[in-house]
């Protein structure tokens, strides 16, 4: 080992090594953007050099030098916010090159003629966030400390978005095309999974109280819920289509029928308990039976004790149950989108079916970015409830 | 003040407690213990009803307690297990001031209440009023519990092997300080232990049980010399029986009060085994007493160490 003392010492990061290797083949390899006469042709590739015009396009990639940096040098705090900023920076910094350079190969080119993000760009700009999340693992961010980080990318590239800088990108031309549709398939999506979210929890958390109280409860819904979890969500929805095809054949004018929002609630609804009543159940199973035997000690009613000991004491396992259910159903909803439901779902499979990728990424997208936004906010609630609970692993006595 | 009357518990075709009558009288430190399974737990527990007894009455004050509402009945009493079960979520101050909150006490009464507590208790109000439970160590953590027990001043106090899970030294201070806090509050205690030299050091009385059964109820003094059955003498143990018999007196109890020699003093309220302990490591066979405030109070002979037993000073309930 003595014989390679420098190697040695000189790496103090792997995973940003790693991300460094795909950020440097990336760059010399992969194509940046692809520039199409119309959407329905391949385009062809374009390197991240051939995009890089002038000064402050070598400007947007000097956050990529730090990245390249990082593996290599000691990983002290300061260095560790740095790379936080320096992985989203060069994520945005990388959409804002592929905007400007999709604008100028936009002038004296057709109407129809369309630039995409290409493999590069992904790699590259994946590589980046992810760099950035690992160095706030290692530098012990909390919930917020990472939303903010996350919100601050976000708004870098909303910015873009929103100054028209990024609109002769072919994802963008799809939006300009669906501007209506899209808002609307956004607050669809939304509302699909609001609209499981409330039997989900009405059922949900009695249900996860009972599993929790008597045994024979639990063991009569946790397998049947975890069979609905093995179903393809595909084959749910369709075998939810039969039934209510038939109820609404017998009750004609109650708008019952087996594509469309009502059989895609009913599943994501089906897919949303389990989560939702395991962690009701194990997170009152969790709280100390001599917590509660004292409680009733001290003359605490049942309801008392309920309210003041259980409640606060299951809610972050609860909340993480949530944070799940949530997460799930976003995506999930997206699937529904084949049996009518409508949503981002509906876009993107408009764009696999016309084979126009930009199409699906735009549905996609704010899918993930929903997701992620959801995954964020109760990610700070549960560290809020945690706090509050005072049980953080890791703390010890005086 | 406590009155069982032939009270039994069975749990399906096991009984736990087998009508069982005694009486705890108002200000008695009572001790209840027997090996595992005894029913000592039961029977505690019974009286504040976390366990409804099957037959026979329960009387506190007179006042059948399955009359009573469960809840209100429990805010009279403190109540201290082995595991201690402070709320996680709370802080120091707000566990203290669950009984007290839950009786409408008015806000600065409860503030001030708790400062007396953790003062009582010997925890520094001010580091330790908004600390949260994980934050203590298991001697403090039990030190809240207690205070959290004597919140609302309670009668009866009711303690289930409250120290069993501490380390040695932890717990004979605890133990000194719960002898002090029952002096000065006259409050009613029934504590269950198997631990007999807890049991002697403690209580005023001692209530062996077995098989849900009571053996016997004595002063600590009959159950060395006049135990009910061999379980109670096993109980006591008979290798250090001389040392566990000088342990339940006083040096002021046999203290030669015209007497005076030079030397370090002991306290009066220093058990009789202490002061033997003393004597062997300081080569002497005399040593002077002061009583509580320092005033010298006689001289204790070694001779007076093995002198017969006068006969317990009966104060104690009957089996």
């Amino acid at each position: 080992m003595t014989s390679r003392p420098t190697l040695h010492t000189s790496l103090h990061n792997r995973v940003a090594l790693l991300m460094a290797l795909a950020v440097a083949v990336a760059a010399m390899a992969l194509p940046f953007l692809g520039f199409a006469p119309n959407r329905l042709l391949s385009g062809r590739p374009v390197s991240l050099w051939a995009a890089v015009q002038g000064l402050d396009g070598v400007a947007a990639l000097i956050p990529g030098l730090v990245l390249l940096a990082t593996p290599f040098l000691r990983q002290t705090r300061i260095w560790l916010g740095l790379t936080i900023a320096a992985g989203g920076l060069f994520a945005a910094g990388l959409a804002w090159l592929a905007g400007a350079h999709a604008a100028t190969l936009a002038q004296g080119a057709s109407a129809a003629a369309r630039t995409s993000f290409a493999s590069g760009f992904w790699v590259m700009a994946a590589a980046g966030l992810l760099t950035a999340v690992d160095a706030a693992r290692r530098l012990g961010l909390g919930a917020v400390g990472r939303m903010t980080a996350g919100g601050a990318v976000a708004g870098l590239v909303a910015l873009q978005l929103a100054s028209g800088h990024l609109d002769a990108l072919s994802i963008l031309k799809e939006y300009a095309n669906r501007r209506e549709v899209f808002a609307d398939a956004v607050l669809r999506h939304a509302t699909l999974v609001a609209a499981a979210l409330v039997p989900t929890l009405l059922v949900g958390v009695p249900l996860g109280i009972a599993a929790h109280r008597v045994q024979a409860v639990g063991r009569a819904v946790f397998p049947l819920l975890n069979v609905v979890q093995t179903v393809p969500s595909i084959a749910l929805f369709g075998l939810l289509m039969a039934p209510l095809a038939a109820l609404g054949a017998m009750l004609p004018g109650s708008g019952i029928s087996g594509v469309g929002p009502l059989p895609a609630v009913i599943a994501l609804t089906l897919y949303s308990l389990l989560p939702i009543v395991r962690n009701t159940a194990v997170g009152l199973d969790g709280v100390p039976a001599p917590v509660r035997e004292a409680a009733r000690g001290m003359g605490l009613t049942p309801r008392q004790i309920f309210l003041r000991v259980d409640l606060p004491l299951a809610l972050p396992v609860f909340l993480s149950g949530l944070r799940i259910t949530v997460v799930q159903a976003v995506g999930l909803a997206a699937v529904a989108a084949l049996i009518g439901a409508g949503g981002l779902g509906a876009i993107m499979f408009q764009g696999l079916f016309a084979n126009a990728l930009d199409l699906v990424l735009l549905g996609a997208v704010p899918v993930i970015l929903l997701a992620v936004a959801a995954d964020a906010l109760l990610s700070i609630g549960i560290a809020a409830a945690t706090h509050r609970v005072g049980v953080l692993p890791g703390r010890s006595a005086p | 003040m406590i009155d069982f009357e032939r009270v039994t518990k069975r749990f399906g075709s096991w009984t736990a407690v087998d009508t069982v009558s005694f009486t705890v009288a108002e200000g008695e430190f009572r001790v209840l213990i027997g090996p595992s399974g005894s029913g000592k737990s039961t029977v505690l527990r019974m009286i504040n009803r976390l366990i409804p007894a099957d037959e026979g009455t329960i009387r506190i004050d007179g006042e059948d307690i399955a009359a009573l509402k469960p809840e209100a009945l429990r805010r009279r009493m403190g109540y201290v297990i082995q595991s201690v079960g402070l709320f996680p979520h709370w802080t120091v101050e707000r566990n203290i001031a669950t009984v007290p909150g839950l009786l409408g006490w008015p806000k600065a009464r409860i503030r001030d209440r708790v400062t007396e507590l953790l003062e009582l208790l010997n925890l520094d109000p001010r580091r330790y009023r908004g600390a949260f439970p994980h934050q203590l160590s298991g001697g403090q953590q039990q030190r809240v519990g207690v205070a959290r027990a004597l919140a609302a001043e309670p009668r009866i106090l009711l303690m289930d092997e409250p120290f069993s899970a501490l380390d040695p030294i932890t717990r004979t201070s605890l133990q000194t300080e719960l002898s002090a806090i029952h002096h000065r509050t006259g409050t009613t205690v029934v504590f269950v232990t198997h631990d007999m030299d807890e049991a002697l050091r403690l209580g005023d009385s001692i209530a062996v049980m077995d098989h849900g059964r009571l053996i016997q109820c004595a002063t600590p003094l009959e159950i060395l010399t006049r135990p009910a059955s061999p379980l109670v003498r096993d109980l006591v143990g008979r290798e250090e029986w001389g040392l566990k018999r000088l342990a339940v007196e006083t040096v002021g109890d046999r203290a030669r009060r015209q007497e005076s020699v030079t030397g370090e003093p002991l306290a009066a309220e220093t058990p009789l085994h202490r002061a033997l302990s003393e004597m062997v490591a300081r080569g002497t066979e005399r040593l002077p007493v002061v009583d509580g405030d320092g005033r010298p109070a006689g001289v204790l002979h070694l001779s007076d160490l093995v002198r017969p037993v006068p006969g317990g000073t009966a104060s104690g309930g009957t089996a």
